[in-house]
């Protein structure tokens, strides 16, 4: 671990960590290795500890007595890191039905960025994305990865209703509602699975720092994954990563 | 049981909030004046975890199927039981058939019901507070039987708490610098702190805006993380007070951070009151 970090107060109950400015899958697993080495501590006073992409936020159940003695317990945790623990993630294929029937701003990206439409499908699907952090809303997957050619700005109103399951781009993003939300993305498919259920002890099978890949599927495929995906039955097909 | 008649402009089951799932994007939710609402709990012997019914302002008409004791502090909507008025902040024995209602709004914004030892509605990842795709439901309805439990009287105390009414009629509010406090302009941290400021029509469980601009220069962030109490600076610089049902991470500048208190003053203002905010180190 060799970046230069800031530690803030945030309020009296939290401390803010950051990394330098900018989106990188380096400092991402920077992040989620200082997460897991705070959160091995044990420590009973901290609340909750959260990443996005570059930062991580650390709540304290009481106020902050002294906050040099906690950031210096927080420093000394960084720097004690050996280097030596690898970085194991899952990698999950979500099937994605791109028919014309759920894509429906398909023809609007395919027009503006001179690209047919099988291409887009074909470069949404092929890309491999790092899930940098889970926001904005319960299973809202932040994506990194989306190639140019798919970059596309967002709509100049926000529809009041995306469906549960769309799959959008919003300039240089792309990512999945997981319940029925307004939005202003550009939507190109749906998936017909849970990205959030309150009934699991883990409500978003994902995590910060695992990989998804979009797996295109028919119309028929994606009712048969929808029914199973509603009964639970469904298995999202993943596999282990040990970088 | 009790079973709502009428479910006001929005009431909730509300109690300490949702924490440990952040990381799936899930808010914190849980009383908007956790002060009044452990004060609630308090004054009736509950945990201080008894979920609590969250009354915003206009009360709901309640009517109790079992006897219990119950508590109303917050916001001061004219509570009656059976037509005759009761007290804040004071223990109050209710009969089955017995019914609560709310008239006039007088001060503050929301009111919290507790009950003796809580409502009891399904625990969702080990809280009680209504949000949206969490909980069935976000809100109470017409026709909810809320599940309370049968209780005892109590005999009953005439005494009833005095909550300072500071909390209440006081613009100050407690605030810290936020992670880009120091990108602003001498000037834009001056207007900030010397100005008051005033309380838009845009308010509710996820976000306070004000009405003021702060005229804007620094540069949307990669998005990081927020909490309750965070201030946000919108590009057209609009200042975003985010309170409990607020999303776990956001993209504008955060200029303050709001302590504790208050945010729970914050939540019993409403549109077109005033505000300042007093920096602490």
């Amino acid at each position: 671990m060799s970046f230069k970090l800031s530690y803030k107060a945030f309020g009296k109950h939290a401390i803010l960590v950051e990394w330098p400015n900018t989106v990188d899958e380096k400092i991402l697993n920077d992040v989620l290795l200082f997460k897991k080495l705070i959160l091995e501590t044990n420590n009973k006073l901290i609340l909750y500890i959260n990443n996005a992409y570059n930062s991580l936020l650390i709540n304290y159940d009481l106020s902050i007595n002294n906050i040099y003695d906690e950031i210096l317990a927080l420093k000394t945790i960084y720097t004690s890191q050996n280097g030596l623990i690898k970085h194991t993630f899952r990698h999950w294929k979500i099937p994605v039905c791109y028919d014309a029937k759920f894509g429906i701003d398909l023809d609007d990206i395919s027009c503006k960025n001179n690209l047919t439409i099988t291409d887009i499908i074909n470069l949404h699907s092929q890309t491999i994305y790092t899930i940098y952090f889970i926001g904005f809303l319960p299973g809202f997957l932040y994506l990194g990865g989306l190639d140019k050619r798919l970059h596309f700005s967002r709509k100049s109103s926000p529809r009041l209703q995306v469906k549960k399951g769309a799959v959008g781009i919003g300039e240089m993003q792309t990512g999945i509602y997981p319940n029925q939300s307004p939005g202003g993305w550009n939507i190109i498919g749906n998936s017909p699975i849970n990205f959030f259920d309150v009934s699991k002890a883990k409500p978003c099978f994902a995590s910060s720092g695992d990989k998804i890949q979009f797996v295109p599927i028919s119309i028929e495929a994606y009712q048969s994954i929808k029914d199973k995906a509603d009964t639970g039955l469904y298995q999202i097909e993943n596999s282990l990563v040990h970088d | 049981m009790i079973r709502v008649l009428k479910s006001g402009f929005y009431s909730s089951i509300q109690d300490q909030g949702r924490n440990g799932f952040q990381e799936f994007g899930v808010p914190k939710s849980g009383s908007m004046d956790s002060y009044s609402s452990a004060l609630a709990n308090s004054i009736i012997g509950n945990d201080n975890s008894c979920a609590v019914l969250e009354i915003t302002m206009t009360g709901p008409t309640l009517e109790f199927l079992c006897n219990t004791v119950i508590c109303i502090t917050g916001a001061y909507m004219s509570p009656s039981v059976n037509n005759l008025p009761v007290k804040l902040n004071q223990a109050i024995n209710v009969k089955a058939n017995d019914i609560l209602d709310f008239g006039k709004l007088l001060y503050g914004f929301r009111a919290y019901l507790a009950v003796k030892n809580g409502f009891k509605t399904k625990l969702v990842m080990n809280s009680r507070s209504m949000f949206k795709n969490i909980t069935a439901n976000h809100i109470v309805i017409k026709g909810d039987h809320l599940e309370i439990e049968e209780n005892i009287s109590i005999s009953s105390t005439k005494s009833s708490i005095k909550v300072d009414s500071h909390h209440f009629s006081s613009i100050d509010l407690e605030v810290f610098k936020g992670p880009e406090y120091d990108k602003l302009s001498i000037d834009q941290q001056n207007l900030l702190t010397n100005n008051s400021y005033s309380i838009s029509k845009n308010h509710n469980r996820m976000a306070y805006q004000l009405e003021e601009i702060l005229v804007n220069k620094i540069k949307p962030i990669i998005t990081s993380l927020v909490m309750p109490g965070t201030v946000q600076l919108t590009p057209s610089g609009k200042l975003i007070l985010l309170m409990r049902d607020c999303q776990t991470s956001g993209g504008y500048p955060r200029v303050l951070q709001l302590g504790e208190k208050a945010i729970n003053m914050l939540a019993q203002k409403t549109t077109g009151n005033q505000i300042k905010f007093r920096l602490t180190e």
